[in-house]
């Protein structure tokens, strides 16, 4: 999109080019739009600060690979909840579970009135804390997002909460010893380095799913459901 | 209407009178549906009077304009108590009470700077959701922003 063309004009060119399209754009909505002009199958793979759902899809199928269930967990999501757009479509795909979510974060980056309503609407049990050793004791999952310069309409917001918060293996030690970490990544220092080397370190084999679940949901988009 | 202490305002010969408009939404009213005054239509604005319903209220009425069932729907955004007369001839020959649609389309702006139905260039319509009628809010079908009333002043430039 580099030469000033507009997205309609990219997308009905790449859907007279492919029979999928899969789209990452800065503007929330835009995977939306590009369904309404294209006849192919479109796959949002992020827009803006608003969805991330095949993100999403890979949290939920590590989480169900690491405990074989999902019901039942309490979930910690930790970070960014404003601005992250993994943030609100794994809080919507585990709406269709019976999971406890505590929200952590910085007071500046508390999720937005859309995801509360969301969740109210959707009978879900949460909780918010600025300070994860509130919490890090009922959690089996801890997933943690970077806060994302680029998502900052201020800049001068971004510089109030940049380093608040950071994932140490001294956090961790006061978890379950079942605990699992997850992060989308990529990592800036949320995460401390040493925390890589501890069983609860998940997110690099979390990333690595991707792969098979992206395989799976190509497929399912361009043949359906025959194996 | 009579006596000396009431506004009198003639009767219109054909278009469309907006009564029970909650007291000060009246300006609101006419932005909503497009009408500056520059338009050349006859437009009578009553503001503030007593209403046996509503205590106070505000009626607008508009001669030499055709208004949509739809366009007039769009009033119960900002006016959801209000009741409309379509006036032919001097008579009344149909009045309803509006109702909030279920979709708006085209008629306000997102108040995300970063929805795509902002930008300029794009073949795209603003279109929002009711999600709640009391209190009244949007949904931006297509960057999930919710909007309340409050914002709609805003855009009309009437907060």
């Amino acid at each position: 999109m580099a030469k000033g063309e507009n997205l309609a004009d990219t997308i009905r060119m790449l859907d007279a080019y492919a029979n999928a399209i899969v789209i990452r754009h800065s503007l929330e909505g835009a995977a939306k739009f590009a369904t309404e002009v294209a006849e192919s199958p479109v796959i949002n793979a992020g827009d803006g600060s608003q969805n991330h759902p095949t993100q999403a899809m890979l949290d939920l199928y590590t989480i169900w690979r690491e405990f074989k269930v999902i019901d039942g967990l309490s979930i910690g999501i930790l970070g960014d909840l404003k601005y992250a757009r993994v943030v609100n479509s794994l809080v919507q795909a585990l709406s269709y579970y019976k999971v406890r979510l505590h929200l952590i974060s910085p007071e500046l980056l508390r999720p937005r009135q859309e995801l509360i309503e969301f969740m109210n609407s959707r009978g879900m049990k949460y909780d918010w804390t600025d300070d994860p050793y509130n919490v890090i004791g009922d959690l089996d999952v801890l997933y943690v997002v970077r806060i994302q310069r680029e998502r900052f309409p201020d800049p001068m917001e971004y510089e109030k909460v940049r380093g608040a918060y950071r994932v140490t293996p001294k956090l961790i030690e006061r978890g379950k010893p079942s605990l699992i970490i997850l992060h989308p990544l990529p990592r800036v220092d949320e995460v401390d380095f040493a925390v890589d080397n501890m069983p609860q370190a998940r997110y690099f084999r979390q990333a690595g799913l991707g792969v098979p679940l992206r395989m799976a949901l190509l497929k399912l988009v361009l043949a359906g459901d025959r194996s | 209407m009579s006596g000396k202490r009431e506004l009198i305002i003639s009767k219109i010969r054909d278009g469309v009178v907006i009564d029970h408009i909650p007291a000060g939404r009246a300006l609101l009213v006419l932005r909503l549906l497009g009408i500056s005054g520059r338009e050349g239509f006859r437009v009578a604005l009553v503001m503030n009077v007593e209403s046996r319903k509503l205590g106070t209220k505000d009626i607008v009425k508009i001669e030499g304009r055709e208004l949509t069932k739809d366009e007039l729907n769009l009033v119960a955004l900002v006016a959801p108590t209000a009741t409309v007369n379509i006036i032919r001839d001097y008579e009344v020959v149909s009045k309803f009470k509006v109702s909030i649609p279920d979709v708006v389309e085209g008629l306000l702006k997102c108040k995300n700077p970063r929805c795509i139905t902002n930008q300029q260039r794009e073949p795209i319509r603003s279109r929002f959701r009711v999600i709640s009628r009391e209190p009244l809010k949007l949904v931006c079908e297509y960057c999930g922003t919710i909007h309340e009333l409050g914002d709609i002043e805003k855009y009309f430039g009437l907060a």
